[in-house]
């Protein structure tokens, strides 16, 4: 057995994504070590065992997404971690798992700068790579934790879309929360919601193993359980052949799509915090969110009538929850680790009257409540003139 | 009554894409032969391929079959026996495939010793993308990316694996197609990572090119150049310049990967051995 969890517990980020994992069921990971995301498999190759789980340090991150979905089909719970170099390599196979619809869950613990950038600084720069990285048209489910606390719970909640949607899900930590140590409260095991894949019906004649039912998902068998079938990365039909057939490749390529963009109200998690009657609304996620949080609640105290709207889950981008964000706010400041980039969704769903404003800051260091409270002053002043 | 060696392909799916004189069905061929000499169970066996003509193999046989991206099979392939032991894994790759973009896993799945029997159809060239030299094709060949012939030296697959840690090597052709199946056969039972490689005659992208006649004539080439290992082990290098020897290349016992990590289970759980 592993050790008693106690109901509170001091735990670093990516301890707290390791923990999480074990908690939804996961007993399989493969990765290569690399910062800010190390600790996650240095906890895995010590607690896997213990629970009778398989970890594997594969020779590069390409092996390590192949390896993960190998395992998945055989009815493992799959997990690799890693950061941007290393998230570049999983892209190949990211798109694999995307296409022959294989959950599994890829962690980016985020780190500074294009190429090997600083390895040690917390950045946003990946929020783009994980929507579009892998080549194609495709969906792509992305969660963005904001403490270790929600570390833990959206690594189950990942697990969890991965299976039902049959598809991988990304988590966008950051170094800064990968490295930081909180209390983290452990719900009662038997408490946590966990999702399975939808296995295909007993006594069927022949498994068409991509034939969605009317949700849209094809109920997925394990390799080894006597179905037999075809899993490739060409274009295939319902059958697992591969297609050239233009009807069926619209199909599938349409499919894949609809099963994800179909269920937003089962996949999209945001928080809002003082928005109803807000003028201002700042759009963060992450671990900068905790910052606007922070200047939000400053900015109550003076008086001025700021929210915060926070995704939580970044992709799909909640663009509904945003729009009407939009339509309650005139100004929309969008602080971000990059030079802007979930800030180009918030534009899409914006109206002609918002101002949208970006906060940038690629130093590798974060940005200050009281940088995201002078912007929100600045934005109150801006309103007096135009009165 | 169904041919014993049909109940292993999906006759549904055939024929297969492949050009006529192509080696590959003669692969495929000795695969099967191999399943029902093994009495191969086709609910707890794997077939993970890569990308390559070769590759399509995997989808012509009945079992649960994974058409991997290229050069990645092996690790797929790391991932299935990892997580389910029970399961029998075998692996089919392209010379590109295996020896190119897959190189580095395949030193590896071979330093592991992990039990997956591996079949290299080594054509000497990029097939499916129309002739392009692969780290496979011999010195001084014609390929459209070698206008001016190769200056590239190929690899010796087999020594290559050997010395990465494979604990099976052998090496066929598809001219020498039933001793082809006896050595996958025996790569099969092996526990271990076993490497088979078997040359085949691709006359579409590379014998044409290189003046190798059609494919009738490149297994006639395969049956000229093939010395049996035994008497190849008596012969000089500069005898053996130009040929490639065949037969059981390589045999050594070792502690097998997934079995291992068994043993390191109990060792963390603190069940003491047995005995
Ligand atoms: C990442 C990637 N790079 C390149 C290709 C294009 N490609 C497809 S098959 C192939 C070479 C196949 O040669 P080999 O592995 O020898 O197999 P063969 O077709 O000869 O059986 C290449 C380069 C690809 N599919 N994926
Ligand atoms: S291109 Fe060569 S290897 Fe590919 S099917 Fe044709 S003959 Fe066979
Ligand atoms: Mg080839």
């Amino acid at each position: 057995m592993t050790d008693i969890i106690p109901f509170a517990r001091l735990m670093q980020g990516n301890e707290a994504i390791a923990e999480g994992a074990l908690a939804a069921g996961a007993r399989f990971f493969a990765g290569y070590p690399i910062t800010p995301s190390t600790e996650i498999a240095e906890i895995l190759a010590k607690k896997l065992p213990l629970v009778g789980g398989k970890f594997i340090q594969m020779e590069d991150e390409l092996s390590s997404m192949a390896a993960v979905i190998g395992a998945s089909l055989t009815g493992s719970k799959s997990m690799t971690a890693t950061s941007g170099p290393g998230f570049s390599l999983k892209q190949e196979n990211l798109g694999f798992a995307v296409l022959t619809e294989v959950p599994c869950v890829v962690v980016n613990v985020q780190r500074f700068g294009a190429s090997t950038g600083i390895p040690t600084a917390t950045a946003q720069g990946d929020i783009m790579q994980a929507r579009w990285g892998t080549h194609g048209d495709h969906p792509m489910i992305a969660l963005c934790p904001s403490s270790v606390q929600e570390s833990f719970t959206l690594t189950i909640q990942a697990f969890n879309l991965s299976e039902r949607f049959r598809t991988p899900v990304i988590l966008l930590s950051e170094e800064i929360t990968g490295h930081s140590r909180e209390r983290v409260i452990l719900p009662d095991p038997s408490k946590i919601e966990i999702i399975n894949r939808k296995k295909p019906a007993a006594g069927i004649e022949k498994y068409l193993p991509y034939k969605p039912d009317a949700d849209g998902i094809p109920p997925m068998a394990n390799f080894g359980e006597g179905y037999r079938y075809h899993v490739t990365g060409l274009t295939h039909d319902q059958s697992g052949s591969p297609t050239t057939d233009a009807e069926k490749a619209s199909f599938l390529t349409n499919r894949l799509h609809d099963k994800i963009m179909d269920h937003l109200d089962e996949i999209t998690m945001t928080e809002s915090f003082m928005t109803e009657d807000a003028d201002v609304i700042v759009i963060a996620y992450g671990a900068v969110a905790r910052a606007a949080k922070g200047a939000v609640r400053k900015a109550r105290d003076m008086g001025i009538k700021a929210g915060l709207f926070r995704p939580i889950t970044i992709w799909p981008f909640p663009a509904k929850e945003t729009a009407s964000m939009c339509a309650q706010a005139g100004s929309i400041i969008v602080p971000e680790l990059n030079l802007g980039q979930l800030i180009g969704e918030v534009e899409k769903v914006a109206g002609k009257e918002n101002r949208i404003i970006g906060i940038n800051r690629v130093t590798g260091g974060m940005i200050r409540p009281d940088e995201i409270l002078d912007a929100i002053k600045s934005e109150v002043r801006v309103k007096k003139h135009a009165k | 009554m169904q041919n014993s060696v049909e109940k292993y392909l999906r006759m549904d799916k055939l024929p297969h894409i492949w050009c006529p004189g192509c080696g590959n069905g003669i692969v495929l061929g000795a695969m099967v032969r191999a399943f029902t000499k093994i009495n191969c169970n086709q609910n707890n066996t794997v077939i993970v391929s890569g990308i390559g003509c070769s590759s399509r193999a995997a989808g012509y046989m009945d079992f649960d079959t994974l058409h991997t991206t290229h050069g990645r099979a092996l690790a797929f392939a790391t991932g299935i026996k990892l997580a389910k032991p029970e399961l029998k894994v075998f692996v089919i790759m392209g010379d590109g495939d295996a020896a190119s973009i897959g190189g580095n896993h395949l030193i590896h799945a071979a330093r592991r010793n992990i039990d997956l029997t591996a079949i290299i159809f080594n054509n000497h060239i990029y097939g499916m993308t129309g002739g392009q030299y692969s780290p496979l094709t011999p010195l001084d060949s014609m390929a459209t990316t070698a206008p001016y012939n190769t200056i590239e030296r190929n690899f010796d697959l087999a020594e290559l694996a050997k010395a990465a840690g494979a604990t099976y090597v052998a090496r066929s052709t598809t001219y020498h197609a039933t001793m082809l199946t006896n050595l996958i056969v025996a790569g099969a039972t092996h526990k271990g990572f076993s490497l088979i490689e078997a040359v085949t005659a691709c006359p579409v992208s590379y014998g044409r090119r290189n003046k190798m006649g059609s494919g009738y004539d490149m297994m006639i080439w395969q049956k000229e150049h093939a010395v049996p290992v035994q008497k190849a082990r008596n012969l000089t290098p500069k005898e053996m310049q130009g040929k490639f020897a065949v037969g059981e290349l390589y045999k050594a016992e070792a502690p097998e990967y997934t079995e291992v990590y068994d043993l390191l289970i109990k060792k963390a759980q603190g069940i003491p051995k047995e005995g």
